[in-house]
């Protein structure tokens, strides 16, 4: 059985990535399972996605905890310890990062040595990552080395079909050429086997202590604990306000935001709190002298260390 | 007929457009939402024609499932964990007005604390409420026994509401290759609804909300609506026998894998039941000679069928996803309910509780399981109930809490984040 686990961040497209793989997979005649995996749902946030493939029906449920192939559409997650990208990966393993930095890099900076390949920066530019799902895909199937760049064609045809011609054929030719680029390397992945019922590390069950109520309530004894969480680290599109056409209505941006990230000061200007702005682009949509601008955080954060340098 | 990909949601919906649904009242909940989502789309496309109406809450909306249902057209909804719990004075009622309709529960565990993560504890909580229960281990099943439900909620003798449950994530977000019958196939199966006597008309007024003060005639309302339910296992194997003779696929009250000739058995509900069945093969395959014992109607429990399939087995390892406070899981309960004195009846009822909010039952625990199992039954012991829980697991926990002591005195001390 393969077993496939796709990293990402919310709005990236991971679900999707998943079906059109396993779709694919299902093309060529395999057993399959996908599903996506994540908390309450918002853009920005990690969430997983996974696949299985077999010849036979397939029992296994739930997460993937030996994966034969982990994809990571967004490399800036393999630091963050709820991610969970490198979880359960050894040499058996192959790994494919969208990444600007080389292979050995990761490999080292991992501690792995197995097979891992990095998505080449051409084949998107590292803004928005409006495609990174159908490139990871045409990368992994080609991989895989087991689904035909028919039943990829189709996969994508069939799984995008309600977003238009001109989208299915941008992801289309994404795809393809990722496929494509794999071409050496074609069959890289191995399904993984079983785990034995003769041979196996056995569980090591606690049984549970008593504590009393003030111990084991699930209540949080700390007022104001979302401030010590820095949600804007889960942002991939920075918004940027441009104070010279902000007309200082004083309530519109601060209004919409969902997340009370904008304060307004005693001027009338209204001020961004990036450690908690997750992202979400409505004061974007809702400002109206359009006087917030929307860029890529991987750009802003560059500008920023440019400033910081000089 | 035609094989795609659907998630446990997707086949749900399919089951209520192939029972040609009429009227859909909804309210929406994680992990639910998409079965209504899907039915509201094919209605927008005319791909079928029935009325969806969304209600202000899960407590009316099950009031507007059986009120429309007590009309005489066919009724179909859905619903999830807390939002059950949010109908539950009604489900209790309109089980009692005797309005056969089909409502989905994508289980989920409970608050507190909330939760995303499936168990059964929701489902459970509507064990007495008179509604008869299919629990689901595949999406095919899920829409196959919404097709089934069908008939068996409107079947003469039976008369009552059912739920479909299925888990959440693990089916409802999970695709797998479905099997969605041909429309005009299912639509004979189902067949039209005979709501018979059941007319309530505007014109016509009748009362639903009969009062009866005094236990005699109360006892008598009640007690019927017990034997109805009890009956209705006899009509489950009957529409499950015409369903496999249409459809080729036998859906027995409990679902028997590799048990026949096993000495040991597994015993588990729902969709987590098919980890067990693979754990099953990998103990064969080292001459363990174990099977699983899958009951698929909680409601009526299939207690009778229960007593033959488990008689002279060894052990027994029940592993209940949901907890009974003070008493522990409720399958285990039952299911010795209903072998105690039986001749026969296996001398070990092992029980486990694991997989609470959707927490993972590894293979290795399964090998566990069993390996206590067989150990138990050579000492003639039987052990205390289980909670699968790891060390890793609960020093995961003890961290947090260090987290919490310090942040609480912090607050203590006066100190704030900012």
């Amino acid at each position: 059985m393969y077993r496939i686990r796709f990293h990402g961040r919310g709005g990236q497209g991971m679900k999707t990535a998943s079906r059109i793989l396993g779709t694919a997979f299902f093309l060529q005649g395999y057993e399959v399972q996908d599903a996506p995996r994540y908390g309450a749902e918002r853009r920005g946030a990690p969430i997983f996605a996974y696949v299985r493939a077999s010849k036979d029906p397939i029992n296994e449920r739930g997460i993937i905890s030996q994966p034969d192939l982990v994809i990571v559409a967004d490399d800036s997650l393999v630091p963050v310890p709820g991610a969970g990208v490198i979880s359960g990966i050894d040499a058996h393993t192959v790994l494919l990062i969208n990444s600007d930095e080389d292979p050995d890099t990761w490999k080292q900076r991992l501690n792995f040595n197995g097979s891992l390949f990095t998505l080449p920066v051409e084949t998107e530019a590292r803004a928005e990552l409006r495609f990174i799902g159908a490139t990871c895909t045409g990368a992994a199937a080609r991989l895989l080395g087991v689904i035909s760049r028919d039943a990829l064609t189709q996969a994508i045809r069939q799984e995008l079909a309600e977003l238009g011609d001109a989208i299915v054929e941008e992801n289309l030719s994404r795809a393809l050429s990722a496929f494509g680029l794999m071409e050496a390397h074609a069959g890289t992945v191995n399904a993984g086997s079983v785990v034995s019922a003769h041979d196996y590390q056995r569980p090591q069950w606690v049984d549970l202590p008593f504590d009393q109520a003030r111990i084991s309530a699930p209540a949080i004894h700390a007022a104001a604990t979302s401030i010590a969480v820095k949600t804007g680290l889960w942002r991939t599109m920075r918004p940027l306000i441009d104070y010279e056409h902000c007309n200082r209505c004083w309530w519109v941006c601060s209004t919409f935001c969902p997340d009370g990230a904008i304060n307004v000061d005693d001027e009338g200007y209204p001020h961004i709190d990036y450690d908690h702005c997750k992202g979400c682009m409505v004061c974007v949509a809702q400002c109206p002298p359009h006087a917030i601008a929307s860029i890529p955080e991987q750009d802003a954060q560059a500008a920023d260390n440019e400033e910081a340098r000089a | 007929m035609t094989r795609k990909l659907l998630t446990g949601n997707g086949a749900a919906a399919w089951g209520a457009r192939l029972s040609a649904s009429d009227y859909i009242p909804a309210f929406p909940i994680t992990p639910q939402t998409e079965i209504i989502e899907t039915l509201a789309g094919w209605i927008d496309n005319s791909d079928l024609d029935a009325r969806l109406v969304t209600l202000e809450s899960e407590h009316s909306m099950i009031t507007a499932a059986a009120a429309a249902a007590s009309t005489g057209v066919r009724v179909f909804s859905a619903t999830s964990s807390q939002g059950l719990l949010y109908g539950m004075e009604m489900l209790y009622t309109v089980a009692g007005w005797r309005s056969p309709f089909v409502l989905v529960n994508v289980s989920r565990g409970l608050a507190s604390p909330i939760t995303l993560g499936p168990d059964h504890n929701d489902i459970m909580a509507a064990r007495d409420s008179g509604f008869l229960q299919i629990h689901c281990a595949t999406c095919q099943e899920v829409l196959d026994s919404t097709l089934i439900a069908f008939r068996l909620a409107e079947h003469t003798r039976v008369r009552l509401p059912v739920i479909v449950n299925l888990d959440g994530f693990y089916l409802s977000f999970t695709r797998e290759p479905v099997d969605i019958p041909d429309s005009k196939l299912a639509r004979q199966y189902v067949g039209d609804y005979d709501a018979e006597n059941i007319r309530f008309r505007a014109s016509a007024p009748l009362s639903q909300a009969v009062a009866v003060l005094g236990g005699s005639p109360y006892s008598y309302f009640r007690y019927e609506s017990h034997l109805a339910a009890q009956d209705s296992l006899e009509i489950y194997h009957e529409v499950t026998e015409e369903f496999n003779q249409l459809f080729g696929r036998q859906y027995d009250a409990i679902d028997c894998y590799r048990s026949d000739d096993a000495d040991y058995v597994f015993v588990m509900m729902g969709s987590f039941a098919t980890k067990a069945k693979e754990a099953v093969d990998q103990l064969r395959d080292t001459g363990f000679a174990i099977g699983l014992l899958r009951p698929r109607l909680m409601r009526p429990f299939p207690a009778q069928i229960f007593q033959q399939l488990l008689a002279c087995k060894k052990g027994v390892a029940v592993i209940d996803q949901n907890l009974s406070m003070g008493m522990g899981g409720v399958l285990h309960s039952e299911l010795a309910a209903s072998l105690y004195g039986q001749a026969h009846a296996p001398p070990l009822l092992m029980s486990y509780i694991g997989g609470l909010g959707g927490r993972d039952i590894s293979s290795e625990e399964f090998f566990e399981i069993a390996s206590e199992l067989r150990l138990s039954a050579e000492q003639g012991k039987t052990p205390p109930p289980r909670l699968l829980y790891t060390k890793t697991e609960l020093r995961e926990v003890r961290k947090l809490q260090a987290v919490a002591h310090v942040e609480r005195q912090d607050l203590d001390e006066g100190n704030t984040h900012e």
